[in-house]
């Protein structure tokens, strides 16, 4: 079976983590094919982003397994940890820029932390990869000028800037207008494609992300409940997928966060 | 309908988690201490720049009235023992040992510690310190240490520079106001402050600059990452550090006495 393995970059196994007294994750399996475009999608709450946590080694399993190329990694020293993250290019929700330095050093600053090339080589790099953005011309903005969209794109040029084999992209149509969210779905295709890499994106967004995804898990109450390439998610017949897909407002996930009897409520006294 | 925030270091239990938690803080920032201040020298001195050089003017100027309100009421308290002459002795010995360690810890946390703690606060609430821990860059190294150390280097040099225009103000005051003779003024004090007083001063002036810049760089960097949490942060950076402070000055006191 070692070749299966090989296929895989992340093989979680039995996952089960949970924040204080609320349950996240349950059971969870999942596995991550090198070289496509996975996406991880489920309703806003249902921990995507923990998963993404998770992963990387941000947080540790209370039970179950995470590995990332075939090494456990909350079994991992922080020295191991920190190698095994340089092939690992992030894109936050946010962007998370460094709001102190320009665009510019931005997407230098992985270079400028590990490693020692020099100024003119480091300028190449640079400019290559805000040239594959198309934000070559804002190499000396500061974040605080960028729209959302630009920042996006300037944080993917400083994910990639390392040339990681892993590329994990955390909401990345969040808030973007529809010509933005084209150009990173693009630019998401492309960085797979040509770089040879392994993206994960997490996303609620089901249009989007089955344009770009090759295969889908529809997570909900801490598992997998559902997963396939686009196609088959359309096909699924669960109630829970098809609520999920067509956006409908109520449905197995219910439209009402948890409360007392409404009308009890109304008519009761005020409490102090 | 319980309003705001109750403060979880106001009860017993939370006030030892609160300083297990700094001291396992201070420990993780000792033991990465020495790598960066070889491997990040730069980042340090750029922090010795903005700990100490920014905050020259408010050290200068407080200095200056510290100096010349000892001169007044030094004067006036001596006078009454007719023993005007030993205003330079009393006014040094005051402000090596007590005033000018203790006064510049106040104003550094106030200046340097408030700047600190937001600044690492915001850089949390941003996601900045996730993203460098996500780039395989270790925030503590990057952003705390060099913080850190700037703060604990640039206060012994603030306080010389407090104390050096503080007996100016007084000799300004005691001399050419109140008409203490100035060779008097300064032979008193040559011969009354001793080397250990002067040490006692730069004990003082590493352990509070370090307990102050510890606290900073503590709050920001656990700071709850919201608007409020930053605000939060940089308030108790100010209470904390000022009792610290306080606190440890007796303990000291009492120690080298």
């Amino acid at each position: 079976m070692a070749d299966a393995a090989e296929d895989y970059i992340v093989e979680i196994d039995d996952l089960g983590f949970a924040r204080g007294e609320r349950r996240i994750f349950a059971g969870l399996d999942m596995k991550i094919r090198r070289k496509k475009i996975t996406a991880i999608m489920g309703p806003s709450g249902t921990g995507k982003t923990t998963l993404l946590r998770l992963i990387t080694g941000q947080l540790a399993p209370d039970t179950g397994t995470v590995r990332l190329n075939g090494l456990v990694v909350n079994e991992l020293s922080r020295e191991r940890l920190y190698d095994m993250r340089r092939d690992i290019g992030m894109l936050f929700q946010q962007g998370a820029l460094l709001t102190d330095y320009d665009v510019f050093e931005n997407v230098a600053f992985p270079l400028r932390e590990h490693t020692d090339l020099p100024e003119r080589l480091i300028r190449h790099v640079v400019l290559t990869k805000l040239h594959a953005v198309g934000l070559r011309g804002a190499a000396r903005l500061l974040p605080s000028e960028l729209s959302g969209g630009m920042g996006r794109r300037v944080a993917l040029a400083r994910a990639i800037v390392m040339d990681p084999k892993l590329l994990i992209y955390d909401e990345p149509f969040a808030g973007l207008d529809p010509i933005s969210q084209g150009v990173v779905l693009r630019l998401i295709r492309q960085m797979n494609d040509a770089l040879g890499i392994t993206s994960i994106v997490v996303s609620h967004d089901v249009e989007q992300t089955a344009t770009v995804a090759d295969r889908s898990f529809l997570l909900s109450d801490g598992r997998v409940v559902a997963s396939g390439s686009p196609q088959q998610l359309h096909a699924d017949r669960s109630e829970f997928v098809q609520q999920f897909i067509r956006g409908m407002a109520d449905g197995p996930v219910p439209f009402h966060y948890p409360a007392d009897d409404y009308r009890r409520q109304l008519l009761s006294r005020v409490e102090e | 309908m319980t309003l705001g925030f109750r403060d979880p270091s106001l009860t017993l239990r939370g006030a030892l988690e609160t300083f297990g938690a700094v001291t396992i803080f201070f420990l993780t920032i000792g033991a990465r201490s020495p790598r960066t201040f070889v491997r990040r020298f730069r980042l340090v001195v750029a922090q010795i720049y903005n700990a100490g050089t920014l905050s020259l003017s408010i050290v200068m100027v407080s200095g200056f009235f510290v100096g010349m309100v000892l001169g007044l009421q030094g004067f006036d308290s001596l006078s009454r023992f007719d023993a005007e002459e030993s205003l330079g002795a009393v006014a040094a010995l005051s402000l090596f040992k007590e005033l000018g360690p203790v006064i510049t810890a106040l104003l550094f946390a106030g200046r340097a510690g408030t700047a600190i703690a937001s600044e690492i606060g915001l850089m949390r609430a941003t996601d900045q310190l996730l993203a460098m821990e996500m780039m395989a860059v270790d925030p503590i190294e990057r952003v705390v240490v060099p913080r850190f150390l700037g703060g604990i280097i640039a206060m012994p040099l603030l306080v010389a520079i407090f104390n050096a225009i503080g007996i100016t103000g007084t000799y300004l005051v005691g001399v050419s106001l109140m008409g203490v003779d100035s060779g008097v003024f300064w032979s008193q004090l040559h011969a009354n402050v001793d080397l250990s007083d002067v040490t006692e001063g730069i004990v003082k002036s590493l352990i509070f600059g370090g307990a102050a810049s510890l606290l900073a760089v503590y709050e920001g960097y656990t700071c709850i990452p919201s608007a409020e949490g930053v605000g939060r942060a940089t308030t108790r950076t100010v209470v904390s550090s000022a009792v610290s402070v306080l606190v440890l000055d007796y303990l000291i006191t009492s120690a080298l006495l």
